[in-house]
């Protein structure tokens, strides 16, 4: 039986991209997944030319239009498809620009962690000792708190530092940070765990053996076979991430409504609930759920597909 | 045994003093506490003497060292925004918060733990992937939209249940307590559902993993090679086996229900330390911020703390090396 897994594993580095497309084929719920994220990316991308409306164009805004329904129900209008808020601003082009931001600070935040938590990984899996022993401390600490408490009391801190506008002007980059640096704790420990294993091996020593600096071992040779993971990590992590900016704008300390994210629409139409417009907020947290379950569909694939000792 | 507890107890007191540290830094270096007390017609004079009298001019450690005393004696000094004392709103609040993450932490045990031993159990029945379709959709589900969810079908829709605040409460001392009475205990139901869905999934999925890896053991197949009723077998050997690293994860899973809370707390506007303290984060009350800091994290000093020792008790292989 090890046999078999040992020749399944030399074909999967060897042929790892075929195989990764073979398996992607093999998987309908994968490919729906890839489809229905490719195009909320596509359309958060080129918002400007996809949204029927701009809906931060004051000059196009009707307050005159607010709270009309979707266009199926008694009093909405084909031009505004699934209705309008409060401002009158059209649902469906606040959903796509909404979603442009959900998005950037999605990615921006998981590569920003990816980043920290895979050089903390690397330095603290290849120094050993009391390097090692103090990061992963730190990181055993911050892993038994919640990533969202550590994100709200970052945003917490940056506004007490900066004045309001600032603060409104800088919402988004804050969030990043803030997201960023509570997130980088899972990828430290798989990569140090990786890196544990590779160190070990002989092409690290080879290269040890002819001089090569540190910083070359580790960048150029170590890190690309413990990418595997990582990757997986990542597209759990983009999920978690799109979920917990839309947390931090729902509960109001996200991004200000002026250039809302799914979570502010979110939090905007949830005061129209009880008034019977519920488009308002239904809407977009379809939205939201469509993203990240997709997203979730194909981490969940792809954790299978690369199967890594994860776990 | 004694040793590793002191050990651990060395670990967590270190914790403490380095998440004091932090809260202390908060207060001292976010904003100017003296803005935040006095009035504009203060003049620079009386600034000075009140920058005096709180010893804002001692050095670092002497005045951290006096913020910890004072925390210790549940003293975190006056929120800036309710201007009352921090350790009175807390307690205020605490029961709510405690009452609230119990409920969810017992419904989500109470239904995720079964669950998980049914999927494992019977993988290709139909409830099993129905379970397992559900949690990835609960996975997928933020915590607030749950919540909304919920508000608008049984709130807004059915007009079956309340959909904010706490109901009546009743006064058990310094205790109050909103599950005595009828519309506390209707209050209730919303918001504990909404705590527990995302545990359910998560105690669904872990169960579900860590038993079928004890299920494909050795000694689980020597059991059924020694004709032991499949029954014995799978809910005396094999769950007990299951349950040491499932009383990890859900013995954290306890202290993230807290923190979740703000959440929950926050859509349903219940009255608990969730609420407070997100009010405190978007009107920067530093006192109040800090004291929240401590206070979750002498829960999850704590929780680490009893699941280490219970390690001991479910565990016997510990106790022999010990």
């Amino acid at each position: 039986m090890s046999d078999i897994s040992n020749q399944k594993d030399s074909f999967l580095t060897r042929f790892r991209d075929s195989d990764l497309w073979w398996n992607f084929k093999a998987s309908p719920s994968a490919i729906i997944a890839a489809i229905v994220t490719f195009i909320i990316v596509f359309g958060a991308i080129f918002a400007n030319f996809v949204a029927p409306h701009n809906p931060f164009d004051l000059a196009t805004v009707d307050l005159m239009d607010s709270l009309l329904p979707p266009a199926w129900e008694d009093g909405g209008r084909a031009s505004y498809l699934l209705g309008t808020d409060d401002q009158g601003r059209d649902v469906f082009s606040t959903i796509i620009y909404g979603s442009r931001i959900s998005l950037i600070v999605g990615f921006a935040s998981v590569g920003l962690a990816a980043i920290l938590g895979i050089a903390v990984g690397l330095i603290s899996g290849y120094a050993g000792g009391i390097v090692d022993t103090i990061l992963m401390r730190i990181a055993d600490v911050q892993l038994s708190f919640p990533a969202i408490l550590i994100a709200l009391l970052i945003d917490g801190v940056a506004r007490g530092i900066m004045p309001r506008d600032m603060h409104d002007e800088l919402a988004v980059y804050v969030l990043i940070i803030a997201i960023g640096l509570s997130f980088w704790v899972q990828y430290a420990r798989t990569v140090r765990s990786s890196v544990m294993v590779e160190r070990n091996k002989e092409y690290v020593q080879a290269g040890q053996v002819i001089g090569l600096p540190d910083w070359i071992i580790l960048v150029r040779h170590i890190l690309p076979n413990v990418m595997g993971p990582v990757l997986v990590i990542a597209t759990i992590q983009l999920a978690l991430a799109v979920i917990t900016e839309a947390t931090l704008s729902f509960l109001g300390v996200g991004v200000p409504p002026t250039s809302p994210s799914l979570g502010t629409l979110i939090r905007i139409g949830n005061d129209y609930l009880f008034s019977g417009e519920w488009w308002i907020t239904i809407f977009p947290g379809g939205a939201l759920v469509l993203l990240v379950l997709s997203v979730n569909i194909l981490g969940d694939w792809l954790r299978d597909a690369l199967n890594p000792k994860l776990r | 045994m004694l040793k590793f507890i002191l050990m651990r107890l060395l670990q967590s007191i270190i914790v403490m003093l380095v998440v004091g540290m932090i809260a202390f830094a908060l207060f001292r270096f976010v904003g100017d506490p003296i803005n935040n007390m006095v009035g504009q017609d203060t003049t620079m004079a009386e600034r000075e003497a009140l920058t005096e009298s709180l010893g804002l001019n001692d050095p670092f450690m002497v005045q951290y060292g006096r913020f910890i005393l004072n925390a210790v004696q549940g003293n975190f000094g006056m929120s800036y925004r309710l201007r009352q004392p921090v350790s009175k709103l807390i307690a205020e609040r605490f029961p709510a918060t405690l009452e609230l993450s119990l409920i969810s932490a017992f419904l989500a045990l109470a239904l995720g733990v079964p669950m998980g031993i049914y999927t494992a159990l019977k993988p290709k029945s139909f409830f099993s992937r129905g379970f397992m379709t559900l949690s990835l959709l609960g996975v997928s589900l933020p915590t607030f939209l749950i919540g909304i969810l919920l508000i608008l079908f049984f709130g807004v829709t059915l007009r079956w249940l309340p959909t904010f605040g706490r109901g009546e409460v009743i006064q058990l001392g310094w205790w109050s307590t909103g599950l005595l009475t009828a519309s506390g205990l209707k209050s209730v139901i919303l918001p504990a559902i909404t705590l527990a869905i995302f545990q359910i999934t998560l105690i669904v999925r872990l169960v579900r993993a860590e038993m079928q890896e004890v299920l494909r053991s050795d000694y689980i197949k020597f059991a059924h090679a020694r004709g032991l009723s499949p029954r014995l077998i799978n809910f005396s050997i094999a769950l007990r086996n299951t349950l040491v690293p499932v009383i990890t994860i859900i013995g954290l899973q306890i202290g993230s229900i807290i923190a979740f809370a703000i959440i929950t707390e926050s859509v349903f506007q219940w009255p608990g330390m969730g609420l407070l303290f997100i009010q405190a984060v978007s009107e920067v009350d530093i006192p109040v911020m800090a004291a929240y800091l401590l206070l979750i994290a002498l829960v999850f000093v704590v929780i680490n703390l009893i699941v280490d020792i219970l390690y001991f008790v479910v565990d016997p292989r510990l106790r022999v090396q010990s």
